[in-house]
């Protein structure tokens, strides 16, 4: 119920300040208490409205408790609901108040109107008070074997509602095994569905501290129930089955359609034996892609994408499959309702831009959209463009950039230069970017002059017709730091094709003063030493008061990026030349922002906040709120087979995920940023990879210089990573760990729980000779390392890499250890990542580990 | 999959209504959402999206949804699907409309324990039970208290037949589906509704670039006794892709129809779930008992070729150093007998005009022309006038500038934009071929309204 407490501190002058209303109120709701008059009821209605009134807008009623519960006593089933909404709202901050409630809602749950058995036992057990709960068990005990279904649905519910408020009392009265009994013999859907959805929730709450529950999840997930789901949800008022194709189609549902959400949700989860448990699944579920509400279809979507993950022709048909549905409801919904389907259909658009490549019309923005569904068309129209319709995609985006709209207008211009960086063919996009320029617009301007910089660093064979263009843009006119950075940044660059280049620096080094970004004073520094170094007469003078001006910069880098300049001038100006000025060398790919892990991790959480953050839920959920699927999470990816046998583990061979083996420093940044804390700030990751683009920010000044932040960044990892192994700084040699050589896992567990943990160790260690040579059998150190119970639970790649994934779990706890190993064997180096249960003991486990590996192809 | 409050707020940001079923989000939800709309970006132009999250404040989920000015709000701490929580906030609104017959803020106040009674049965402890009218109505025991529909502004595109178009009772769609007539009997009457949205971009050249229909059946009954109701649609219907696929290991295909020769060509659509199909491929029928209430029938979206009912020519050309004229003309392309209402024109002109006198033809009567300072915006009102198919109607406008400009005027006005309504007709020529009800006595002839409705959603033309 709305903030009392909060909401009287600022009381509306519209609103009563309630005080005297409510002494009112009480005093009425007395006389009435005990009347049987004729008519008392209408009264006692219109009493009961104001109670309620003002406790929606925010007064505190909880005075008059006494007097609501004295008035109740009535067969008016309009005053009983208020009174139980009442009741529910302050019964838990009256919990003496409350006891009054309990006999008479008692009384209530054995009314003979089905109707007022069940509001009276939601109400009872939305009391939410602790010491009260030993009252709950018989009314929900006969509600749950109540012949009236209305009762039935809410007496499940209760015991969820029971579960929360005493999971112990739940657990003892033995209500979970009840529901499982009445989800599978149940006559009524409803009650079904809400079986499921508490037993879902119980279940997985339970399961971090019993095992019973663990299995009870599991079951859930088994053949025969989703089976007995999925054909119930066809079967029973499915009458009108026909053959169709030799397929089995049913028609009418009989859940509603959220519980058919529901139910598809659980099905996600489900690990079909065979391909033909895939087709039968997805033709059952066929014709739920044409239904009304968006989310059935997003969750039926979800189901045919899990189901083919490993099937790529089918799962590629599949989204073809689905693309017309998801368009209709786009454009059928209100805004907000399309925004959540363009959400996820921009996911899949991400994924797979050549299935979509000709609907690229349908993410034409419209003028009466809002802005938020513009600028997901515009990502859209963005990832689509390829040779075929490129021309068309930014023949339209040139349109947006007229647009009122100033911030789309933008986007519109951004999108142009993120096309044009992905294209082999630029010819006709740089034609329309120096357009722009011509637009005399500011922020086109300014958009522009960034995607030029951008582009030329890509391309720099379009330099003349760029520069000629650019030339003739007065600096004056510019004043967003991007845009005036990617300016400097072109004048030092081509300061030789500029003929005025070294006037308009000095003209900017001279208004040093006024020039309030870090960022442009930084640009104007490294653009006056190029410049200098093409054209030293012109430029002597103005690189000499930058130098001075930076060196007496308040700002720390600026400061020191001067310093250094000017003494690495002293040194020797060859050198200097070489280190700031080097020749130029294209970018062939800019950094993503994303990793593929992380997209991967988005996708598995397809129909979800997720995509509509565009982040993993592990951003900006806690655990416990992830939701009730979690438990069993995501089948996953390809990456590993699920045939393998948990006993004899034979190195699978490995497909998708030798892309890993090039991960980028930003994709390590990310993990590391990860472990490098324990949830107190998800944001990690983030923070890092802000560091490190604001390091290839700074690598655009100067080939040269991009060593040397790479060369940064990898000790910055080394921070991160040592960061926690080392926390009790000087440890004397960790505890030996024990492992158990028996141990067991699914590869699906591993692969769940290898995306689930963060990284706790990273760590490289070199292998000896031996171990190289005895390594053109990989299977022979799977087999070396499963004597020292670390076993193998796929392998793969081909010399020099080699990629191996192990676990190990600790004796006589069921803690598990997961290591990504990489050897590669022409540096004779080991890197491995360990992801462990206990964060702890993942240095021990790493010591067992390396020493293994250290004595691997010894004697 | 559960939500943990709803709550409505009005445009001021007072609490309307406010349910919390789980208790578990912090209190001062419902201001730190309106802080959070209200101020989404600094200079006030993006409109905030209908779902964020404030992790810095109290971790909490925030899905909303606009309607008729009103804020309809849940929040929730689980990472639950985004479509069914915005899905049901906006089937929560039409639960609530078809209760209280109109839904404003007024007819809110009036009736919010109607609506807490409403909003116990649809959610139980974050778990949606039911949203439909028809299964709440054993539940619900308040009687609307009714609003007159006078005072209230239209919210669905059905309400446009209440104005100008005489063929129509004009309570009929916003009467409550609980409330009795005065009268004391109900009319029995059933009313089907082809609305169909239009999106059109033309080139500076007139050249039609992108071309949509998002059309709706709509449906609201009022017959007593849930009778069966069939529904025929043009034989000639096809739909470019067959419903459905057939997935097997050998083959996957998706089955197409011929969508070959002339008759309506659907791209797809989808279907409310009391919609049968059984005859639907052989005959094009729909057969469905209608539930009470508003629904949807069948949504469908169109992109063959259609006729725009519109066509709009714009000029504008420089006239000497500070000035500029404007022509703007539009042409009605349908049969004369057919009428669109509610008509305006909009357009952009160049950031530096700084006046702008306007020309009507010679008796025009009903235009209203406004030029809009802050935005630099033209605006042309047919709101009082109304077209006539084939008809056609001009604008010339004489801008001032504040400054002298050397580039390309039409870069720096436009798209023109257009808004209308042309009730009886569609665009898309799909029609409601019969309308059965399947009844007991042959003396039962219920009222049956089959309206068609033509509005323009994104309807623009470049210069």
């Amino acid at each position: 119920m709305p903030p009392p407490a909060a909401s009287s501190r600022y009381p509306s002058p519209s609103q009563p300040s309630g005080k005297s209303e409510v002494t009112d109120l009480k005093s009425q709701l007395r006389q009435l208490a005990g009347s049987r008059a004729p008519g008392v009821d209408d009264s006692k209605r219109d009493l009961f409205k104001k109670v309620i009134s003002y406790m929606t807008i925010g007064i505190d009623v909880s005075s008059v408790f006494g007097e609501m519960v004295m008035c109740s006593a009535t067969s008016d089933i309009v005053l009983k609901k208020m009174c139980y909404l009442y009741v529910g709202n302050y019964a838990k901050g009256n919990p003496d108040l409350s006891l009054l409630t309990i006999n008479f809602l008692q009384r209530d749950c054995k009314d003979e109107d089905p109707m007022i058995r069940g509001l009276a036992l939601r109400s009872l057990c939305s009391l939410r008070v602790p010491n009260l709960v030993e009252y709950l068990l018989g009314p929900l005990g006969s509600g749950l074997k109540d012949n009236n279904s209305y009762v039935r649905t809410i007496a499940v519910t209760g015991v969820l509602k029971l579960y929360h408020i005493s999971a112990s009392t739940c657990i003892d009265a033995e209500f979970p095994a009840t529901l499982k009994s009445l989800m599978l013999h149940d006559s009524d859907a409803q009650v079904v569905a809400n079986c499921l959805a508490a037993l879902q929730e119980i279940w997985s709450l339970e399961a971090s501290h019993s095992e019973e529950a663990c299995r009870e999840k599991e079951s859930l997930l088994s053949k025969p129930l989703i089976y007995y789901f999925l054909n119930r949800y066809s079967y029973l008022k499915g009458r009108s089955k026909f053959q169709y194709g030799g397929v089995c189609f049913c028609r009418i549902k009989e859940f509603n359609e959220w519980a058919q959400c529901l139910i598809l949700e659980l099905a996600v989860k489900y690990v079909p034996s065979d391909s033909n448990d895939i087709f039968d699944i997805m033709n059952l579920l066929e014709d739920r892609l044409q239904h009304a509400n968006g989310a059935v279809v997003l969750a039926t979507v979800k189901v045919f994408l899990q189901l083919t993950l490993s099937m790529t022709d089918v799962h590629q048909q599949v989204y073809e499959r689905i693309k017309s549905p998801l368009l209709t409801l786009v454009s059928s919904g209100s805004p907000e309702q399309s925004y959540a389907i363009l959400s996820h259909l921009h996911l899949l658009v991400v994924r797979a831009p050549f299935i979509f490549a000709s609907d690229y019309k349908h993410f034409y923005c419209q003028y009466n959209e809002p802005s938020y569904v513009k600028k997901l068309k515009l990502e859209m129209l963005t990832a689509i463009a390829n040779e075929s319709n490129t021309y068309e995609i930014v023949t339209e985006l040139c349109e947006y950039a007229a647009n009122v709209d100033i911030e789309i207008a933008r986007e519109s211009i951004r999108a142009v230069g993120k096309i044009a960086l992905q294209q082999y063919d630029v010819n006709a996009i740089v034609d329309r970017l120096l357009q722009f320029l011509e637009m005399e617009k500011d922020y086109v301007t300014a958009e522009t002059l960034v995607l030029v910089k951008d582009l030329l660093r890509k391309h720099p064979q379009w330099s003349h017709d760029c520069i000629s263009v650019v030339g003739g843009i007065s600096s004056k006119n510019i004043q967003e730091p991007k845009a005036k950075a990617a300016l400097i940044w072109m004048l030092g660059e081509y300061a030789q094709d500029m003929s005025d280049a070294p006037y308009i620096l000095e003209n900017l080094i001279e208004n040093w003063e006024e020039e309030h970004s870090a960022e442009v004073r930084l640009h104007l520094l490294t653009a006056a030493m190029k410049c200098f170094f093409k054209r030293a007469p012109e430029t002597q003078k103005a690189l000499g008061i930058a130098l001075a001006a930076g060196i007496a910069d308040f700002h720390q880098d600026v400061h020191d990026r001067a310093l250094f300049y000017y003494r690495v001038l002293q040194y020797d100006v060859h050198v200097a030349e070489r280190v700031v000025s080097p020749p130029q060398q294209a970018v062939s790919a800019f950094a993503d922002t994303q990793s593929s892990e992380i997209k991967d991790r988005i996708f598995d959480e397809f129909n979800s906040l997720s995509v509509i953050y565009q982040k993993p839920s592990y951003i900006f959920t806690d655990k416990e709120h992830r939701g009730p699927f979690e438990f069993s999470d995501e089948l996953g990816s390809t990456s590993i087979t699920p045939e393998v046998s948990s006993d004899i583990v034979p190195a699978q061979q490995f497909e998708a995920n030798d892309k890993d083996l090039l991960l980028s420093t930003d994709e390590k940044d990310d993990n590391k940023g990860l472990s490098s804390n324990n949830g107190s700030a998800y944001t990690a990751p983030y923070e890092s990879s802000n560091i490190s683009s604001q390091m290839q920010e700074l690598a655009i000044s100067g080939p040269a210089a991009s060593a040397t932040t790479t060369q940064s960044s990898f000790d910055f990892d080394d921070l991160l990573g040592l960061g926690l192994s080392t926390a009790p700084a000087p440890t004397p040699s960790p505890p030996l760990l024990k492992l158990n050589a028996r141990a067991a896992l699914d590869p699906r567990a591993f692969q769940q729980k290898w995306r689930q943990l963060p990284i706790s160790l990273s760590q490289e260690y070199s292998v000896n000779p031996q171990g190289i040579a005895a390594l053109t059998v990989p299977q022979s150190l799977i087999k070396h390392m499963q004597s020292h119970s670390i076993h193998c639970i796929a392998s793969g790649g081909q010399s020099p890499n080699f990629k191996f994934f192990f676990f190990a779990q600790k004796e006589a706890e069921p803690l598990d250890y997961l290591t990504e190993c990489i050897i590669n064997s022409s540096s004779a180096k080991a890197q491995i990542k360990v992801k462990a249960d206990e964060q702890s003991t993942s240095q021990a486990f790493a010591t067992v580990f390396e020493t293994a590996l250290s004595k691997f192809g010894m004697p | 999959m559960m939500i943990s409050q709803f709550f409505v707020l009005s445009q001021r940001g007072d609490n309307i209504v406010f349910r919390d079923y789980r208790a578990e989000v912090p209190k001062g939800s419902t201001e730190t959402f309106f802080r959070k709309v209200k101020f989404w970006k600094e200079d006030g132009n993006a409109e905030a999206p209908p779902i964020f999250f404030s992790l810095n404040v109290d971790g909490v989920n925030y899905f909303h949804v606009k309607v008729v000015g009103l804020y309809f709000v849940a929040t929730t701490r689980v990472n639950v699907s985004p479509s069914l929580v915005l899905e049901l906030l906006q089937r929560i609104a039409r639960v609530i409309k078809d209760y209280l017959g109109v839904l404003n803020e007024d007819s809110f106040r009036k009736n919010f324990v109607l609506v807490y009674e409403l909003l116990d049965e649809v959610i139980d402890f974050g778990y949606v039970q039911t949203t439909s009218t028809e299964v709440l109505k054993s539940y619900v025991f308040n009687e609307p208290i009714v609003i007159a529909p006078a005072r209230l502004q239209p919210i669905d595109p059905a309400a446009i037949f209440t104005q100008g178009a005489k063929r129509m009772p004009g309570t009929a769609v916003t009467k409550s589906v609980v409330a009795n007539d005065p009268s004391g009997r109900r009319r029995e009457e059933i009313f089907v509704d082809i609305i169909e949205k239009i999106s059109v971009t033309f080139s500076s050249s007139g050249y039609i670039l992108t071309s949509e229909i998002d059309g709706t059946i709509q449906m609201k009954s009022y017959l007593s006794g849930n009778p069966e109701i069939r529904i025929a649609l043009n034989e000639d219907l096809n739909i470019g892709r067959g419903g459905r696929s057939v997935y097997g290991i050998a083959s996957f295909t998706p089955y197409y129809r011929s969508s070959s020769g002339s008759g309506v060509i659907l791209d797809d659509c989808n279907f409310h779930e009391s919609v049968r199909l059984d005859s639907f491929d052989s005959d094009r029928t729909l057969s469905l008992v209608p539930p009470d209430g508003e629904f949807p029938v069948m949504n469908y979206r169109m992109t063959q070729e259609f006729k725009p009912p519109f066509h709009v020519n714009t000029l504008i050309e420089e006239a000497g150093r500070l000035k500029a004229e404007v022509i703007i003309k539009i042409r009605a392309e349908f049969p004369s007998d057919i009428i669109a209402n509610t008509i305006t024109v909009q357009m952009p002109l160049p950031n530096f005009t700084s006046r702008a006198s306007f020309e009507l033809e010679p008796g025009a009567a009903g235009q209203k022309t406004d030029f809009k300072e802050s935005n630099k915006m033209l605006e042309w009102s047919l709101k009082k006038a109304s077209i006539v198919g084939g008809a056609e109607h001009t604008l010339r406008a004489k801008l001032t500038f504040s400054q002298e400009f050397h580039g390309n005027i039409t870069k720096e006005a436009g798209p023109v934009s257009m808004t209308f309504t042309i009730p009886m007709y569609n665009v898309s020529k799909l029609q409601v071929k019969y309308l059965q009800i399947a009844k007991k006595s042959s003396s039962y002839n219920p009222y049956r309204w089959v309206r068609y409705v033509t509005q323009a959603n994104s309807y623009v033309a470049r210069i």
